[in-house]
């Protein structure tokens, strides 16, 4: 019974870890709490919705076809709304107010367009036939989940680690002016960080659709409390840190919803947060920079 | 009774509407008293509901008079307001700012899922004994205090630390108690807008204080601008009537207040109304 309730909290983990990585990537690097980031999820999911139902495309087609749409948007939401300020260097709080407003807009202009309903994914996308491993039942669904997780996350940490771009990334997340003096193109960047963040947003809005096969327009906004835990416990920009935070966010929620209610999941998770806060700011880890007023 | 029919009538028929605008304005004022001091609190709808719901359960479950009500509906929210913003507000501004959204939605969680709070039904049969004169008495003594207090050395400080923190410390500004006293003031503000609205719709529900609300709040203090009090009432004022007056604009309602904010932070930092709290020279 533990060791279920621990094989359901890591890979529900992983999906939260997933979705906070894109997160908190955009923090450390753009220094932008971008909030619009919760519809990329919602996006996500909208677009795989309609790639299985409408085309008929089978769930691996229609996954990564779905992050690289919420990629995309993220771009274009990010270009549209921060190159301004980002030229002005407006305070941080401008850019996030800017992305609040925006999303709202964006919500609602979705919810009167599509409607409010929950939706739901095709039957027999994939099959719900479990597997046991050593008394540990994982459906097919958590299968994809663990394997599209490590995947992205191996992908996003070679990027950073081995590439150019990685480089330049991480030169702007250390010294934003110093990497542009050395030549660094800063919008460049700027846009791949954005659709890097959208594509891992995107791919956990498919993925979270999965799991609890409901798709509704403002699932993302319920997720970005998942998003603030994880990227506060785990260190504002700090990568291990989402990831790490992530998997003890599942795990915790799960347990909660085990052995004491479930309907106290999303309270047991706020007060980890305030918890953090009052303890710890600058995450669980510590490496984070803190940015003290 | 001294009031002709024509007004008794018109006054019955936009009844929802005066206290509408009369509320909303007191959470433009809540918005306002955050913003000034350079925060962004995100949390004016959560303490709102916070308010509602405990001052409902004051009347519903322990039968308290309404004058009893009132005043002890700050009491929750700013206790929340203590216990985010005193980790919160020594650090940089986004901090309150995640964690007043997080609030908001971890609350609307709560009430769903807890008997206690009615669930998705709400609570309902509320006595709806807040009167319009006293929601606009509120107002307008919130607008008052805030406007002497702009203009007396406190809004001076206030005005310092928003234009820039560090001159401000440097001349001798507590800025972590004058943050601190801001968010309690804004959450007590809300708190009471809570308890009023609670009084006199006869139900509240858990949808009302979430997201949606809480950007809302914030387009009406940036529509307005925050030079002065003034500004984000007139904000308020606005956005209320707006969808009264232009039908079939409803729908978009949402879509415009989150489009007001992106023009107002892009285009127009000041707000409508840009001018500042007139002073004597000191």
């Amino acid at each position: 019974m533990l060791a279920q309730q621990l094989v359901n909290g890591v890979l529900l983990g992983a999906t939260y870890a997933l979705f906070a990585l894109g997160f908190t990537l955009m923090f450390g690097v753009l220094r932008v709490i971008n909030l619009t980031y919760g519809f990329y999820f919602t996006a996500g999911a909208f677009i795989a919705l309609a790639a299985t139902r409408t085309a008929h495309l089978p769930i691996w087609v229609a996954l990564p076809f779905a992050a690289l749409g919420a990629g995309l948007i993220a771009v274009l939401v990010d270009f549209l709304l921060l190159t301004r300020l980002r030229r002005v260097r407006a305070p941080e709080l401008s850019s996030l107010m800017v992305t609040l407003g925006a999303t709202l807009a964006l919500y609602s202009a979705m919810t009167s367009l599509l409607g409010p309903d929950i939706r739901r994914l095709p039957p027999g996308l994939i099959s719900p036939q479990a597997i046991e491993i050593a008394g540990i039942r994982v459906t097919e669904a958590q299968l994809l989940i663990l394997g599209a997780t490590a995947i992205l996350v191996g992908a996003l940490l070679l990027l950073l680690r081995r590439t150019r771009f990685g480089l330049a990334i991480r030169a702007m997340s250390e010294q934003p002016d110093a990497a542009g003096l050395v030549g660094i193109d800063i919008a460049r960047a700027a846009a791949l960080v954005s659709f890097v963040s959208g594509c891992l947003a995107g791919a956990g809005g498919v993925l979270i659709g999965l799991n609890f096969n409901a798709i509704h327009p403002y699932m993302g906004e319920a997720m970005m409390l998942r998003g603030f835990v994880v990227i506060i416990v785990g260190g504002l920009g700090d990568i291990r840190g989402a990831l790490i935070a992530g998997l003890l966010l599942g795990i915790v929620e799960v347990m909660t919803a085990a052995y004491l209610d479930s309907n106290l999941k999303e309270a047991v998770a706020f007060a980890i947060l305030v918890a953090v806060l009052w303890t710890k700011p600058s995450g669980l880890f510590g490496r984070a920079r803190l940015r003290r007023a | 009774m001294a009031i002709p029919d024509w007004l008794d009538d018109l006054l019955w028929t936009y009844q929802n509407l005066i206290h509408s605008l009369g509320i909303n304005g007191l959470l433009a004022l809540s918005m306002y008293v955050v913003l000034a001091v350079g925060q962004l609190s995100l949390g004016q709808a959560a303490f709102m509901g916070l308010g509602a719901y405990s001052s409902a359960l004051m009347t519903l479950r322990l039968h308290w008079p309404f004058w009893a009500v009132l005043p002890a509906s700050c009491v929750v929210p700013a206790a929340f307001a203590l216990a985010i913003g005193v980790p919160t507000l020594r650090l940089s501004g986004v901090y309150l700012a995640i964690a007043t959204i997080g609030l908001g939605e971890v609350l609307r969680a709560i009430y769903l899922n807890v008997d206690l709070f009615g669930g998705a039904l709400g609570l309902s049969g509320i006595p709806d004994s807040a009167e319009t004169w006293m929601i606009y008495a509120l107002l307008g003594a919130a607008l008052l205090a805030l406007w002497l207090i702009g203009r007396s050395r406190i809004g001076r400080a206030m005005e310092a630390m928003r234009e820039d923190e560090v001159a401000a410390q440097v001349m001798g500004v507590n800025i972590r108690a004058y943050r601190m006293g801001a968010l309690l003031a804004s959450a007590v503000l809300a708190g009471i807008a809570g308890a009023l609205s609670a009084h006199v719709s006869s139900f509240i529900g858990p949808g009302e204080y979430g997201f949606e609300p809480a950007v809302t709040i914030l387009s009406f203090a940036l529509l307005g601008g925050i030079g002065t009090p003034l500004a984000p009432v007139l904000g308020s004022t606005i956005l209320t009537l707006l969808p009264e007056l232009l039908r079939g604009f409803s729908d978009l309602r949402l879509v415009f207040n989150g489009v007001i904010i992106v023009i107002a932070v892009l285009f127009l930092p000041n707000g409508l109304l840009s001018w500042r709290m007139p002073r004597r020279a000191a």
